[in-house]
């Protein structure tokens, strides 16, 4: 009797840890793109709607690489740098003339996640394709009684050392420094000497870069599919709308409160998952229209 | 002053010589068109006043979403479900349309309105998303993936039947026409020219005394009924509902529309609208990667109209004039 019931609530505590450690790794994707997001954001004042594009054609390269060559860090440098290369033509060649007006921002960005949408269906099909995982993290582990895949505690852990570096680079590097300087005061950031036309290159193509590596470690996990680009953009503002638009601490917040509401919204009410992020995103804008740690 | 309409005014034995022709033409057109090409007017109709319901919120009042696709989507699925499910006839199912679709304007712009910029562009986007993913996800109401098919044409209870082509035509002109006057008549009262004041300098319009919010919610919540009316029209004429009636992509489309046409003059993102159908109906035709094409369009006019073709042609006279 004693061991029918505690069997039962360690399968119930397996479920539950289980589905939160799946919300935190999901989450810490999440946070990948919404910290581009809000960069980009807080530096450039552009809105970027491609962000998802980079996270779906990250993922893409990724898994041409991964099938031509079998080494997924290579598939994450070259399908990351991929997307560096394509971020640096967009804000090099088309936004930058644009900036600080939002219409013509809003078109090419629009533009540009509609081509690469269907350059994705012309290149890789309408079929969901799914990247397999790396050799080191393919099996499971047990910790005490729980039995949990790796790779997902691999993702945690990366998007914490990520979230870490870019605290470090934000807050204790020249770089950063120049950038919230830039964020603060764009002209006399200028006036001061600070290349801040580089420097809007630099974030434009970090953010870039952090939401392709979302795509290429999320590939082993959700795969990659034609929509997800639509679908990772609106997580990524949410995440950004609940954590506040500029902010790495909004980010994190913002991406481990989504990624856990989408999965437990997923498991409980697969038909009306999104309104599990619905609610919060409503609660934060009825309290704080800026967000968690955003600022006016 | 920069608050006046932009329209070169003509005098007004001209304007109503056009408006004269024109009501004939439209009165005459299903005796000069086949039913295919009949059709393609009914949609560009019916997009125009989609065009125009935006042109409302993003051309007059200055606001720009990237969710319009909420109200126009929601109230095509409440047409279909309601023709389907509940049975209800016209004279019901459309004023109960618009009115969800009215509520969910009021909804969505008292979270919105408490924005503005870029977490405006952003709210917009994700509340309608959000629609989106309950319509592609709640399938045993919406049918997901697959939409709602067979919604039946309106049934006014006349003797007239709405099933056959120009009928159907009369009935959408009829009320295309109404919905478009009614939006003259918003944007040439003093609302309207409070609401482009409101565009022009929040701060000025503050200080004469405008509740700025109160303006800004109702143009909202008008902008979003006239969507929906939009969107009934569509599911009827379709008789067919689908996700893609949310999504963001149709949002960008009357964007593009609005924007290609001129925003703040009712009359460009007809223009838009009708020239944006006809593109679609001619590229589709040929090739399978209309989005990519369209992409293109949104970069081209990004780049070098991104005040609409009029714009392009003020320009384009403007630097004549200098040289």
């Amino acid at each position: 009797m004693l061991v029918a019931t505690l069997q039962t609530s360690l399968s119930a505590m397996t479920f539950w840890v289980l589905q939160i450690l799946n919300g935190i790794s999901f989450g810490m994707l999440l946070f990948l793109l919404a910290a581009g997001l809000s960069l980009i954001y807080g530096l450039l004042k552009i809105l970027n709607l491609t962000h998802g594009s980079f996270y779906l054609l990250g993922g893409y390269v990724g898994l041409v690489v991964v099938h031509a060559t079998g080494s997924f860090i290579l598939a994450v440098l070259v399908g990351s740098l991929a997307i560096v290369l394509i971020g640096i033509v967009m804000e090099r060649v088309f936004l930058r003339r644009f900036h600080l007006q939002e219409m013509p921002q809003v078109l090419l960005t629009f533009g540009f996640l509609f081509i690469f949408s269907d350059f994705a269906i012309l290149m890789w099909g309408a079929n969901p394709q799914t990247m397999p995982k790396p050799e080191l993290f393919s099996s499971s582990i047990q910790i005490g009684p729980f039995v949990y895949p790796s790779y997902r505690l691999f993702i945690i852990g990366f998007g914490l050392i990520v979230a870490a570096l870019l605290w470090w680079l934000q807050e204790g590097t020249r770089f950063g420094a120049m950038i919230r300087a830039g964020v603060d005061d764009e002209e006399t950031a200028r006036a001061v000497g600070i290349n801040v036309s580089l420097l809007f290159t630099l974030v434009f193509a970090l953010g870039a870069f952090l939401a392709a590596l979302g795509g290429v470690m999320g590939g082993p996990i959700f795969g990659v599919y034609p929509g997800a680009d639509f679908e990772i953009l609106l997580l990524g503002f949410v995440v950004v709308i609940i954590g506040g638009l500029g902010s790495l601490k909004g980010a994190l917040a913002g991406g481990l409160l989504v990624g856990l509401l989408d999965n437990f919204g997923k498991v409980f009410f697969p038909e009306l998952a999104l309104f599990t992020i619905f609610a919060p995103m409503v609660l934060i804008l009825a309290v704080r229209p800026t967000g968690l740690f955003g600022r006016e | 002053m920069s608050t006046q309409p932009t329209t070169e005014s003509l005098p007004w034995p001209a304007v109503a010589a056009i408006s004269v022709v024109a009501v004939l033409i439209s009165l005459a057109l299903p005796y000069l068109l086949t039913p295919y090409y009949l059709g393609l007017v009914v949609k560009m109709m019916i997009f125009a006043l989609f065009a125009m319901s935006f042109d409302l919120l993003i051309g007059y009042a200055g606001m720009a979403s990237l969710g319009h696709a909420a109200y126009f989507g929601i109230a095509a699925y409440a047409t279909g479900l309601l023709a389907l499910r509940l049975e209800w006839n016209v004279w019901l199912a459309l004023p109960a349309s618009l009115l969800i679709a009215a509520l969910t304007a009021a909804l969505f712009g008292l979270l919105a309105l408490r924005t503005r910029g870029s977490y405006f562009l952003m709210i917009t986007l994700a509340l309608a998303q959000v629609l989106w993913g309950i319509a592609f996800g709640w399938r045993s109401l919406t049918g997901g993936e697959d939409g709602l098919p067979d919604v039946p044409r309106p049934d006014l209870g006349l003797q007239w039947s709405l099933t056959g082509d120009t009928p159907f035509y009369y009935f959408v002109l009829f009320v295309v026409g109404v919905g478009a006057l009614l939006l003259i008549r918003i944007v040439s009262s003093p609302f309207g020219y409070a609401l482009r004041g409101i565009r022009e300098s929040e701060t000025r319009m503050l200080a004469l005394g405008y509740n700025i919010w109160r303006y800004k919610f109702v143009a909202f919540v008008l902008a979003g009924t006239f969507a929906g009316l939009a969107g009934c029209l569509y599911a009827y004429l379709n008789r067919y509902v689908s996700p893609g009636y949310v999504h963001v992509v149709m949002s960008a489309e009357v964007l593009l529309m609005v924007v290609l046409g001129g925003a703040g003059t009712l009359f460009g993102p007809t223009i838009g609208a009708a020239l944006f159908v006809l593109l679609e109906n001619m590229i589709s035709g040929y090739t399978e990667r209309w989005l990519m094409l369209l992409g293109l369009v949104y970069v081209l006019v990004g780049m070098f109209a991104p005040n609409g073709l009029t714009g392009l042609a003020r320009d384009f006279r403007k630097r004549r004039a200098g040289s």
